[in-house]
């Protein structure tokens, strides 16, 4: 029997059937048409969830929030030229924050490729740096065979954003479908296998060690090996830091629990990596914002590695063991090989870095002797009034360090930052994602003034498809990190870091968002407590210090022991 | 740290745009490519990119790792010129006049084991295969007598091995086929 033939355009929605997608961010335009339009000749038949966000770079980050809360693949469809150029932004923190995306961007027809064309951009030459995969389909023929491998290279191993760039012909062209799923690629091997060797020799050191200190990343959560890590560090009673993409994977109560480390992270954990015998780092990669200056990073101790990526391995901090693999497998494999231990002294000392810390800075944050209200205060008022369910999507700024410092996480993918990208306007697109990724959760936006404006058009996505979203705006009418660099570190000249803001409150009105505008501190708990109870989307701006500054701190390129507590 | 010149060997599918994805990452390290060649392998659909950069021991790891984490590279490998046979070919285009008023060139071409692809009452081409030493002293003989045009070509390179070292790492790629067609279908 012959089969139906059917135009690239609608394989290309059928092969993300195959793939299970269920809800697509996008942008139309004349590259991509055909594609939107086999969207609308399926509207029941395949029901896909199309979200037309206000801006592509806000499509992009959609589909990293998504991704980030629900482990599924985020997947983005724009056109070509501008809309192309306008996921970059995307698509580069994906990469460097190991999110699966899989981006298809409309492609001008084969045969103008090359010259000059409307619209056209060179796609491929523009994401391949910052891609796990791009690839250019010329012929309908080629989608499902594409389609699948870009599913399996953005979701296996580590994972990262795959661009698709789909020309015009192969959307029109008519094939017959078939689809099968990639399950292996000769090129790729997404798992290194283990190496009993090094689980052993892993093993020896952590036995061996008085000192243990692990740190732990993302990795962990994107292995889905929360329990795996514990069953390690309990076995041999490993004190535990995580870095800023994996706070939320150890619960804030958790025993063992020492905080965050780097930049901005607690004094404890700092100081100790400076301090541990043997240093394990599982699933993290060592970014410069957590070891401050290289060579004096944890000279003193034995570094253990855990990654899924050799290209991680002694790529910035040479170290003793690499222990190759998901860490799923390669936690349990050398927890069965540790002798239970008690490093209780060990533990307890450091106790007295966070009692510091507690007095130096948190008590100041928490408890300010002036009449402003800080950022903590705000981020602590909606972590005690929220329950689990709760989910933070951040922005880049002060606002994101003190998100992360002072909300409690106690479960995964319940925090989602933009961590190595750093990338400003950020938090609100993530934001709307995340609420379609997790609609069970209730989902926090906390941005600054100034990053909030960078893709504030999505309060039109959130308006037209009612995303309860809520949205803190913590003001402090600065670019205030910058501006906190310049305090510390140029002499307080303040170029271009003040800056005039709109009345966010009209403006979320505008889009028929109920908002509301705090600055006494009396009246924080009860907005708070509004703004959590309103079942629909909501803006809350509070007025914070103008010149708070995010400590701890260490200073860029300096020795992490030389964390700031004070100016 | 110590600059050597490595050889890097990265075997790939045969995918379009990798050598930008290749050349991208030495670029990310600010190191540049001394010469670069594009050829077959042994093996059936496996392309091979030989190239050579001066750099030190620990960057050359890293961009090799780098290298082969592209998912078109099938594997990449770095050696020091003590591990491999290599090769590079000069041609140079000298005044047929030169030639005819001396000894000298035959000289040369016989002393570097070059040879004369064509002679025309203008000009003479000379091909001269060798090391990079090798073709700068003979550029620096042939000079004397004004060379017209000449090019050098990128390193090829082989290793001392029987077969392309590849073919174990295709052998467990294999075998990892099997595992995942056979495993669960
Ligand atoms: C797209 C982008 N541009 C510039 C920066 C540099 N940058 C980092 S933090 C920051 C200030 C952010 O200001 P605001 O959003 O008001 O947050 P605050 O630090 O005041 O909480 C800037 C400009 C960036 N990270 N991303
Ligand atoms: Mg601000």
């Amino acid at each position: 029997m012959e089969k139906k033939k059917i135009t690239g355009a609608e394989a290309l929605l059928f092969a993300f059937k195959e793939e299970k997608v269920d809800t697509i961010f996008g942008y139309p335009g004349g590259a991509i048409i055909p594609v939107f339009d086999a969207l609308y000749t399926h509207k029941e038949r395949l029901a896909f969830h199309h979200i037309l966000t206000r801006h592509e770079q806000g499509a992009a980050h959609a589909a990293q929030g998504y991704a980030r809360v629900s482990g599924k693949v985020g997947v983005v469809i724009v056109t070509s030229g501008p809309a192309a150029a306008n996921i970059v932004t995307g698509v580069a923190d994906a990469m460097l924050d190991s999110t699966p995306l899989v981006v298809v961007t409309g492609q001008t027809s084969v045969a103008a490729l090359g010259s000059d064309a409307f619209q056209e951009t060179d796609v491929l030459g523009i994401t391949q740096a910052i891609t796990k995969w791009s690839y250019q389909i010329r012929r309908a023929e080629d989608i499902s065979w594409a389609v699948a491998r870009a599913f399996y290279i953005a979701r296996e191993g580590r994972p990262g954003p795959v661009v698709l760039d789909l020309s015009k012909d192969a959307q029109n062209q008519l094939i017959e479908f078939s689809y099968e799923k990639c399950r292996y690629i000769r090129s790729y091997q997404p798992e290194p296998e283990l190496n009993p060797d090094k689980i052993a020799r892993a093993a020896q050191l952590i036995n061996q060690a008085k000192k243990p200190f692990a740190v732990v990343g993302q990795g962990v959560l994107l292995g889905r090996a929360e329990q795996e890590l514990f069953n390690f560090l309990n076995k041999a009673d490993i004190p535990a830091a995580s870095s800023l993409l994996g706070l939320d994977v150890m619960p804030v109560d958790y025993r063992l629990n020492m905080g965050m480390v780097g930049m901005h992270g607690n004094v404890a954990p700092n100081k100790k990596t400076n301090e541990c015998d043997v240093l394990i780092a599982i699933g993290m990669r060592f970014s410069d914002r957590v070891t401050g200056k290289l060579s004096e990073y944890a000279p003193q101790a034995k570094v253990i590695h855990f990654d899924i990526d050799p290209s991680e391995i002694n790529k910035n901090v040479q170290v003793e063991v690499g222990v190759l693999g998901n860490v799923k497998k390669s936690l349990p494999a050398v927890t069965e090989l540790l002798d239970k231990a008690d490093h209780k002294e060990w533990i307890e000392s450091f106790e007295e870095h966070k009692l510091c810390e507690y007095r130096e800075v948190v008590s100041k944050d928490l408890y300010p002797n002036n009449g402003i209200l800080t950022m903590a205060e705000v981020v602590k008022c909606l972590s005690d009034n929220t329950g689990e369910n709760t989910i933070v999507v951040t922005d880049v700024g002060q606002n994101q360090i003190t998100a992360a410092r002072y909300f409690s996480a106690y479960n995964t993918r319940k925090i989602v930052t933009s961590g190595g990208l750093g990338t400003m306007g950020f938090g609100l697109p993530a934001g709307v994602g995340a609420a379609l990724g997790s609609p069970e959760s209730k989902v926090f936006v906390i941005s600054g003034d100034g990053g909030i404006q960078m893709t504030i058009q999505e309060l039109g996505t959130i308006m037209e498809y009612k995303i309860p979203v809520k949205v803190i705006i913590l003001n402090n009418n600065y670019l205030g990190m910058v501006r906190q660099w310049q305090e510390l570190f140029y002499e307080e000249r303040y170029s271009s870091t003040s800056i005039q803001n709109p009345d966010f409150i009209a403006l979320a009105a505008a889009y028929g968002i109920k908002g509301r505008k705090v600055e006494q501190r009396q009246d924080l708990v009860e907005a708070v407590r509004e703004m959590i109870a309103a079942d629909s989307a909501y803006v809350l701006e509070v007025m914070v210090e103008k010149k708070g500054i995010v400590y701890p701190m260490v200073p860029a390129g300096k020795c992490i022991t030389e964390i700031m507590l004070k100016s | 740290m110590e600059k050597t010149l490595y050889t890097v060997t990265v075997y790939s599918e045969n995918q379009v745009g990798l050598l930008n994805q290749v050349t991208i990452v030495f670029t990310r390290r600010q190191v540049n490519i001394e010469s670069l060649t594009v050829s077959r392998s042994a093996i059936p659909g496996v392309h091979k990119f030989t190239i050579t950069a001066n750099t030190d021991r620990e960057t050359i790891r890293k961009i090799v790792l780098q290298i082969e984490k592209r998912i078109d590279v099938l594997k990449a490998y770095y050696y020091t010129d003590d591990e491999i046979i290599f090769q590079e070919i000069a041609l140079y285009k000298v005044p047929t006049l030169s030639l005819m008023s001396s000894n000298e060139i035959e000289t040369l071409v016989r002393k570097y084991n070059a040879r004369i692809l064509e002679v025309t009452k203008d000009y003479t081409v000379i091909e001269q295969a060798g090391h990079k030493a090798e073709i700068d002293a003979m550029f620096d003989a042939l000079n004397k007598n004004k060379i017209l045009q000449f090019v050098r070509s990128g390193r090829v390179a082989i290793t001392r091995s029987t077969v392309e070292r590849l073919s174990n790492f295709l052998e467990e790629m294999e075998a990892r086929r099997k595992e995942v067609f056979n495993g669960n279908n």
